[in-house]
């Protein structure tokens, strides 16, 4: 009798969640899968294509472009961020005056929101009176075209998006070094060891760990990026740097091609999904276990 | 560490704080640059500063509106992932029922599904429902997370159950409990989950891009691209827009920046 009570207490508790992730997750998710099938501009009636959308994805170097491009940013932004974020971290964790100040401060671009941020470089990187090439200038350094320039489009989304996430990066780093057991440190250092080793031997194999969670966040949001591309460059000059989702959005808003933009996504996924578990399986060989 | 290195350790962080907390800076100073100086390029000191950009920026877009719906979005969005995630953390951590764990590991997999797979079928849906290009459409997918009911059931699950025993020994149901012994002792993982929604909500930008149309539901972000696409060149203009979009989350984390920075750190030591 009571075990019947605490079930009809269980769907009381659990509709008011359940109810908009049945209808607003679980459900386009099947259509999703359904409207990959299709051949739809959204308006007309759909028809029926089977995988064609997915063969004609396969085959499309345009394809093989916007994974290029995502993935160009991502190898232009991980190292970025994991190398500032950790230094960063090692510099704030250490006893110097103000540092729960200079923490705030340097945390401030990660609540600043993608638009916005997006907004600034550009501005700062634009290339007839923005500020970067102003100081270039002046100091008799070549002034790149910066967003303008197809060889450089990606990179500004990158030098943007990397000050951006630079401080969540420290935060995660910081949170994995105060983890690490202060006696570690104390016998390195009565074993007269140099502080360059103890960071070699000591710091870096236990802050493993939180390296994994910042790649694995890393890899997941930037095979998502889409917000700084679309307000800095559009995908351009010339589709040079047009990313996944921007991609998506083109095909479903702007050609008419919703089923193939919904492929497109299912792909997407595939190709998170993939690299995720192999870093999840590749975790054993490098990240150590306190 | 030596006194010396501290010291100089010190000069390189409040130096690169400088170098980080310039584009910011820069985005207050172009706002205030009177339009047709930014030509000759750049200038750190403005000699007469003037408001007009923000003047330009309320007469070309609706922005007492915007900032309202950002707002309220924000707002609802945040109390309602709230409530339906307490209550969902409630049931996974203190009601036993036949099926849990299947439910749990389905709540779980929604967190697999990114945005981008939802969002065109999302955006049919509501346009069959002819509810594309509303307010309900900017808050209702976000009612609930997946990420808040794990968050608040780890939460409920360290409360002692021996408060709910005693209160259950006093005659109270679950609603009572719940609201009443479960609520007030979750309240750090509730601002944790909060801050961390709020600021999903309020930074939100492909999903109103896709569904709203009309100025008028437009929230800040989707604002902002709009007035760039507006004002490509008018970077006063643009730079105030960031300027007053930047304020209200920036006085929110003035407050709460302990809850944000410690929220953030907790996702990453899961």
């Amino acid at each position: 009798m009571r075990k019947r009570n605490q079930a009809a207490w269980a769907v009381v508790f659990l509709a008011p969640s359940a109810i908009p992730l049945v209808l607003f997750t679980l459900l386009p998710m099947v259509s999703s899968i359904r409207i990959s099938l299709l051949s739809w501009n959204l308006i007309s009636d759909p028809r029926f294509v089977g995988l064609a959308n997915y063969a004609k994805l396969l085959a499309s170097p345009t394809t093989l472009g916007v994974f290029g491009n995502t993935l160009g940013y991502v190898v232009g932004y991980l190292p970025l961020v994991y190398v500032g974020g950790l230094l960063l971290a090692l510099a704030l964790n250490a006893r110097i005056p103000g540092r729960g100040f200079f923490r705030a401060l340097y945390f401030l671009p990660v609540i600043t929101s993608w638009v916005v941020v997006a907004l600034v470089w550009k501005w700062l990187l634009n290339p007839s009176n923005g500020l970067v090439n102003a100081v270039l200038g002046a100091l008799g350094l070549p002034q790149p075209g910066w967003w303008t320039d197809p060889n450089w489009a990606l990179a500004s989304v990158i030098i943007a998006s990397a000050w951006k996430d630079l401080g969540f990066v420290m935060v995660i780093l910081l949170a994995g070094l105060q983890a690490i057991p202060s006696d570690l440190y104390e016998a390195a250092r009565i074993d007269g060891a140099s502080g360059w080793r103890t960071f070699w031997n000591i710091t870096l194999p236990l802050l493993t760990p939180s390296t994994f969670f910042v790649v694995v966040i890393s890899l997941i949001n930037g095979f998502q990026v889409f917000d700084q591309v679309y307000v800095m460059t559009g995908g351009g000059p010339q589709g040079s740097s047009q990313v996944v989702v921007g991609q998506i959005y083109d095909l479903t808003f702007r050609y008419g091609r919703a089923g193939e933009a919904a492929a497109l996504s299912w792909l997407l996924f595939a190709v998170i999904l993939v690299v995720t578990v192999i870093q999840m399986w590749g975790q054993r060989k490098w990240v150590q276990h306190v | 560490m030596s006194r010396a290195q501290r010291y100089l350790l010190f000069v390189v962080v409040a130096l690169g704080a400088v170098a980080m907390m310039f584009p910011f800076l820069w985005t207050v100073v172009t706002s205030i640059t009177p339009d047709g100086s930014l030509a000759d390029g750049p200038s750190l000191i403005v000699t007469n500063p003037t408001l007009d950009a923000y003047r330009y920026l309320f007469d070309a877009l609706p922005m007492a509106r915007i900032i309202l719906n950002s707002v309220l979005v924000a707002v609802a969005c945040t109390a309602l992932q709230l409530l339906t995630g307490a209550m969902a953390g409630y049931a996974f951590a203190r009601l036993q029922f036949r099926g849990k764990s299947v439910v749990f590991a389905g709540y779980l997999a929604t967190l697999m599904v990114p945005l981008q797979v939802l969002v065109v079928p999302l955006f049919i849906q509501f346009r069959d429902w002819n509810l594309h290009d509303t307010m309900f459409a900017l808050i209702a997918p976000a009612a609930a997370s997946a990420f808040g009911v794990f968050l608040l059931r780890q939460a409920i699950e360290a409360v002692p159950r021996e408060f709910d025993e005693a209160a259950t020994i006093d005659g109270a149901g679950h609603l009572r409990i719940f609201a009443l012994v479960v609520v007030p002792l979750i309240r750090p993982a509730l601002a944790t989950a909060g801050i961390l929604a709020f600021m999903a909500s309020w930074n939100s930008f492909l999903w109103p891009l896709v569904v709203i149309r009309s100025p008028e539901f437009q929230t800040l972000p989707l604002g902002l691209a709009t007035l760039q696409g507006q004002f490509t060149t008018q970077w006063d203009v643009v730079m105030a827009g960031s300027v007053v979009s930047i304020i209200p989350i920036a006085l929110v984390y003035l407050f709460a920046q302990r809850h944000v920075i410690a929220g953030v750190s907790h996702t990453g030591l899961k």
